[in-house]
């Protein structure tokens, strides 16, 4: 029997959420981990009990671990994540140049064809391949060598790497976003990348406000039957681009906020999407205290409030980047991650919201794995 | 809690790597090491393991010993690369605080002996 398994990290360990194709019933097992910060849990989309988290704690620094069955047990891989060659130095907050130094792992991607092969996206901004299903890692080094690194500066979490995004029909292709640097794209498999920023307009953050580099970024998202249009929540506004990233236009249209984090594409609507405004840059909480999903039918621009089920007031939790996920079942399943602990789920394409689970550790990040 | 019991666990009945490198020179002594709950998680041990280090029993050879026996440990207590010391790990030893120390020192007779373990700490931090 098919089902869903939710994998949920938190900031003090790894949760996972199962039901079967209803999703009414949920079984709540964890923590993996315990007290370690798990910045991303995601599984293979060809083996699906191969999956890769990403604990780390201040103390310990990072580990990488990997389960052969579903979760159930956990092996330490490899965690030396080395820059290769000299690795320089990028922008500092201050603006002076900072050298680049290994903090941790934010974003796990595993491949689409091969469950040994893992992408990690880490802080300093960077891009590692593992080829040994994560026993040890080697830095596509173009990415940061491409030219325009000296001037990539740190967002308030970090100056991470925080999404991976590949292309299913184009082998050679993925795109990757830094706060804050923007996007990047390659087509040559990570040897040579190349920044794909035009058309965004950070003003009043950048002193050059389309600048080719320095945009904070908060995620991209792509539906796999068309990778050439891409969906972008910005530290402000919400963005599309039709040509594989070449340019992007604003979407934003009738949202409260244009502030957010995670954009999240439906599973079998390429032009459904999904958005959780955000107040503001400095107040982290849905406007009005009141935790609404936006949806547009339109592939932007026309945007709807979903709130059955959600707190309507005085609820001032956050919905982080990696937070929001979604299922390949008939009726699209549509799951988010609070900083408040709670995980929220519609089975109706968010038509309606029920919460798997209320009081766990803060939220980082969820995914969604459809079971055959 | 930890998976294993509380004694100190040996770290095998094969001499680890970095006792083989002195093959023929003094023998090599048995140190207990103690580990904070984290790592031993990670390592599946109990409070203590026990590991064979080359003499002189210096702070850096025990470390070394300890990652040849439990590799998991690599990058968890030292810098990969650099081998230095965490920020938030510290290193104690028969009431003293080894944390600042270089990895040439000479760890206390008591922990050379095997009477006391050379405490891996994990620091106080958070509010």
């Amino acid at each position: 029997m098919g089902g869903v398994r939710v994998l949920v990290g938190t900031r003090k360990g790894a949760f996972i959420l199962t039901s079967d194709e209803r999703r009414r019933d949920w079984r709540v097992e964890g923590p993996h981990f315990g007290g370690w910060g798990v910045y991303h849990v995601k599984g293979s989309p060809v083996s699906p009990d191969r999956l890769y988290a990403a604990p780390s704690l201040g103390w310990f620094g990072q580990q990488v671990q990997r389960s052969d069955d579903g979760g159930n047990s956990w092996t330490p891989v490899g965690n030396e994540f080395s820059y290769e060659g000299v690795p320089g130095t990028h922008q500092w907050y201050d603006g002076t140049p900072h050298p680049w130094s290994f903090t941790r792992v934010w974003h796990l991607e595993p491949s689409l064809d091969d469950p040994d092969v893992v992408y990690a996206g880490v802080e300093d901004a960077a891009l590692f391949r593992s080829d040994d299903a994560g026993v040890s890692w080697k830095e596509l080094k173009g990415l940061r060598e491409h030219g325009s690194g000296a001037r990539w500066q740190p967002g308030a979490g970090g100056m991470c790497l925080h999404t991976i995004v590949l292309d299913p029909t184009r082998p050679g292709r993925m795109f990757v976003a830094i706060s804050a640097a923007g996007v990047f794209r390659t087509d040559d498999g990570g040897v040579s990348w190349h920044a794909k920023n035009r058309g965004l307009n950070s003003e009043g953050v950048l002193p050059e406000p389309e600048a080719d580099v320095g945009h904070c970024v908060h995620r991209i998202a792509m539906h796999p039957s068309r990778p050439d249009v891409l969906f972008m929540q910005k530290h402000w506004d919400v963005m599309r681009s039709d040509d594989g990233a070449d340019s992007w236009v604003e979407v934003s249209g009738n949202l409260p906020s244009d502030f957010g984090f995670p954009v999240q594409v439906h599973a079998h609507e390429p032009e459904t999407i999904y958005v959780v405004p955000i107040k503001s840059d400095s107040e982290h909480y849905p406007p009005d205290g009141r935790l609404r999903v936006y949806r547009s039918r339109t592939g932007g621009n026309e945007w709807e409030p979903l709130t059955k089920g959600l707190p309507q007031e005085h609820c001032y939790v956050d919905v982080l980047r990696d937070a929001m996920a979604v299922d390949g079942l008939e009726r699209c399943g549509v799951y988010f991650g609070t900083t408040g602990g709670q995980v929220y789920a519609s089975s109706d394409d968010g038509d309606s919201w029920t919460a798997i689970v209320r009081d766990l550790p803060s939220v980082l990040s969820v995914e969604v794995q459809t079971l055959p | 809690m930890s998976a294993s019991g509380p004694g100190p666990e040996r770290s095998g009945d094969a001499p680890n790597a970095a006792a083989e490198r002195h093959a023929g020179g003094t023998p090599p002594v048995d140190i207990r090491i103690a580990l904070p709950e984290h790592l031993r998680n990670l390592a599946q041990v109990g409070r203590e393991v026990r590991v064979r280090v080359p003499e002189p029993v210096t702070l850096g050879a025990a470390l070394d010993a300890l990652e040849a026996s439990y590799p998991v440990l690599k990058g968890a207590i030292r810098q990969h690369g650099s081998l230095e010391r965490r920020a938030f790990v510290r290193f104690f030893a028969v009431g003293a605080d080894l944390s600042h120390d270089p990895p040439d020192t000479v760890l206390p007779a008591p922990v050379v002996s095997g009477h006391e373990p050379l405490v891996v700490v994990g620091a106080m931090a958070g509010g």
